[in-house]
């Protein structure tokens, strides 16, 4: 287990660093002179030479991208060309609003999904299973950003249960500004958690060792919770750990209907003003957390099943 | 007869389906004594399955019980609720299953496993971890400490089985049904698991109803044997009597067919031709008519009963019954 935990750390570290490297290539290929942008169409050419040396955009690509992987290795992400400030206290000012987010979004849809799986998995071909199945498709096909602004209005704006914008103060306040955007975003994966929860619970229920458990008369509670869902869960933790992928994305524009503070807002925000420094250290820190959760999904494999030990 | 431990009395099973129910069983019929080991031998789709299932109660949900009855020690286990038959299994009755690399749990470890499956036992964590290691020293198990905490995969396929036998003889039950033990490992292996069953029998003095298509097996391990064909009972009786002296053509020709009976060397091998009749729609008559080689006209009006030739000995066909061949 310590083993596959360094393996798989590695990889990741691995995959971080194509990644970034991808992208820093990737945003210095989008056509504009930042430098321009910045400054405004009345700059001087002698305020333009100061930023562009500052920048280090006159320097040739590969020794750009060294004098970025030097600074990162020091946490140094840059300074915001407008502000002043340190890239990375700016990022890392806005990325608990977005973790918590996706993570009220996860929490609350993979229980909710879980728990409606395995019971239409335990009563398969029933009104009940139809019920749910219908329940579950009908949440995946609605769109994100319809959920997102239906749920503004009837909740928000309607019966003004809860509020409509910002992120909110203390705890039930941020908790409460919280609600309506984790249940826009979360909505489809309840039913996409619970047809994949039902889908593999039925097939791990037909196999031959749920047989044999219960021929030694164990209880149907302990087989369906114990030697039938810890076989069931795996592809469930890994759609998680790469949807983290998607939530991010999500979490963007949920910032943006729901006017939230957030690591999606500033990378919309920075993009619009070719804020390189910005937008890198955003992009960096979502990778990051990415990579991160897709690891750490294979490792909660990988402790659930010691097949998946032996891989990597 | 009081030394009776099973005795299946003409059980039908049909299985309900979009095409009309499938005759799974039909009248069957046999006991098993104590400490007595049987062998059930058909081939592939003859209803040796649904039969173990049926004993058990672990049915398919589409299963209907029709006729007859399953006593254990007098008691009619298709009567029993739920709980009391889950009393049973794993502690009366037990089973080893056909396939050793799906028949653990993937992701628990084999001490695990064999601490769970004895939930009835008051004996303390350390008193079941003993006892599961000492089972698993008695089927040849090297180490067994140390492999207790090593998951199924860790295991070869003649491991794992020897695992589920010794998981299976843990309770010490009265009955220990074995459903192909041997089908999935190689001639040597079977050989030795084979020989360890018959060792581990013998020490605790179960009865084992044993299921194969191998006749080789079947002779060298059981008592008596029960011949099956589509669904039911053909012959039943003493195993050398069976093997030397069939008197069910299905019987005479499965022999025939046993790679370890041929004697000279074949081109072909010797098989049995016709295909086995379609479950839902049974032809009236005698139901192996079709593929015999020896049927007489009454064969296709009457199904043939399961009669007595002598004692220990039944068969289901016309050709022993005087009056056809005046």
């Amino acid at each position: 287990m310590l083993i596959f935990t360094f393996r798989r750390f590695g990889l990741a570290l691995l995959i971080l660093i194509v990644a970034v490297t991808t992208m820093f290539l990737m945003i210095r290929a989008v056509p504009g002179d930042p430098v321009q942008i910045m400054l405004g169409p009345r700059a001087t050419p002698e305020l333009q030479a100061r930023l562009t040396a500052e920048l280090a955009l006159d320097q040739p690509i590969w020794k750009q991208l060294a004098i970025f992987y030097g600074n990162l290795l020091q946490g140094d992400l840059g300074t915001d060309v407008f502000s002043g400030r340190s890239v990375t206290e700016i990022v890392f000012q806005q990325l608990p609003h977005t973790l918590w987010l996706i993570l009220s979004s996860i929490i609350w849809s993979a229980t909710l999904g879980i728990a409606l799986g395995s019971y239409a998995a335990a009563h398969p071909n029933t009104v009940i299973d139809r019920i749910t199945a219908a329940i579950s498709v009908s949440f995946v096909a609605a769109p994100a950003f319809v959920v997102a602004l239906l749920s503004l209005l009837i909740f928000a704006v309607n019966l003004q249960w809860f509020p409509a914008i910002g992120a909110g103060e203390g705890f039930w306040g941020r908790l409460n500004h919280l609600v309506l955007p984790a249940f826009a975003i979360g909505l489809s994966w309840v039913g996409y958690i619970a047809r994949l929860v039902r889908a593999s619970m039925l097939e791990v229920m037909g196999e031959p060792h749920i047989r044999t458990a219960r021929a030694f008369g164990l209880s149907e509670r302990r087989v369906v919770m114990i030697y039938a869902l810890r076989i069931a869960i795996l592809p469930v933790v890994t759609v998680i750990g790469v949807g983290m992928g998607f939530l991010l994305s999500s979490a963007v524009f949920a910032e943006i209907v729901f006017a939230r503070p957030g690591l999606g807002k500033l990378v919309i925000d920075s993009i619009t003003t070719r804020n390189y420094p910005i937008v890198m250290g955003s992009v960096l820190i979502s990778t990051g957390l990415f990579v991160v959760s897709t690891a750490l999904a294979d490792l909660i494999n990988a402790w659930l099943d010691p097949r998946a030990r032996a891989a990597v | 007869m009081s030394d009776t431990l099973l005795e299946i009395d003409r059980l039908s099973v049909d299985y309900e389906t979009a095409r009309g129910d499938l005759k799974a069983l039909r009248d069957i019929s046999f006991d098993i004594r104590k400490g007595e080991i049987v062998g059930i031998v058909g081939e592939s789709g003859c209803g040796k399955s649904t039969l173990i299932s049926s004993i058990l109660r672990l049915t398919a949900p589409n299963t209907r019980f029709r006729k007859g009855e399953v006593r254990f020690k007098g008691q009619d286990l298709l009567q029993l609720p739920e709980h009391k038959m889950r009393d049973l299994r794993g502690a009366d009755i037990s089973i080893v299953f056909q396939d050793p690399m799906q028949t653990h749990n993937p992701v628990l470890s084999i001490g695990q496993q064999m601490l769970d499956i004895q939930h009835r036992s008051q004996a303390g964590k350390v008193e079941k971890r003993a006892r599961a290691a000492q089972m698993l020293g008695a089927v040849g198990i090297p180490d067994p400490e140390a492999r207790l905490e090593q998951f199924p995969h860790e295991f070869s396929g003649g491991m794992r089985q020897r695992i589920a036998i010794a998981m299976a003889l843990m309770s010490e039950p009265d009955l220990l049904i074995a459903d192909e033990p041997t089908t999935a490992l190689d001639a040597t292996l079977e050989v030795q698991i084979i020989e360890r069953l018959q060792e581990l029998q013998q020490e605790l003095d179960c009865a084992i109803l044993f299921i194969s298509h191998h006749l080789g097996v079947i002779a060298e391990l059981c008592d008596r044997v029960v011949v099956m064909y589509t669904g039911a009972v053909v012959e039943s009786g003493d195993v050398r009597e069976i093997f030397h002296d069939p008197k069910h053509p299905y019987t005479r020709r499965l022999i025939d067919c046993d790679p370890g009976h041929i004697k000279e060397r074949a081109r072909v091998l010797p098989t049995i031709p016709g295909e086995v009749p379609d479950l839902a729609n049974l032809p009236g008559g005698c139901i192996f008519r079709d593929r015999c080689d020896q049927a007489v006209p009454r064969c296709a009006s009457e199904v043939p009963p399961l009669s007595k030739l002598k004692e220990g000995h039944h068969a289901a066909c016309w050709l022993n019954h005087e009056e056809v061949h005046q």
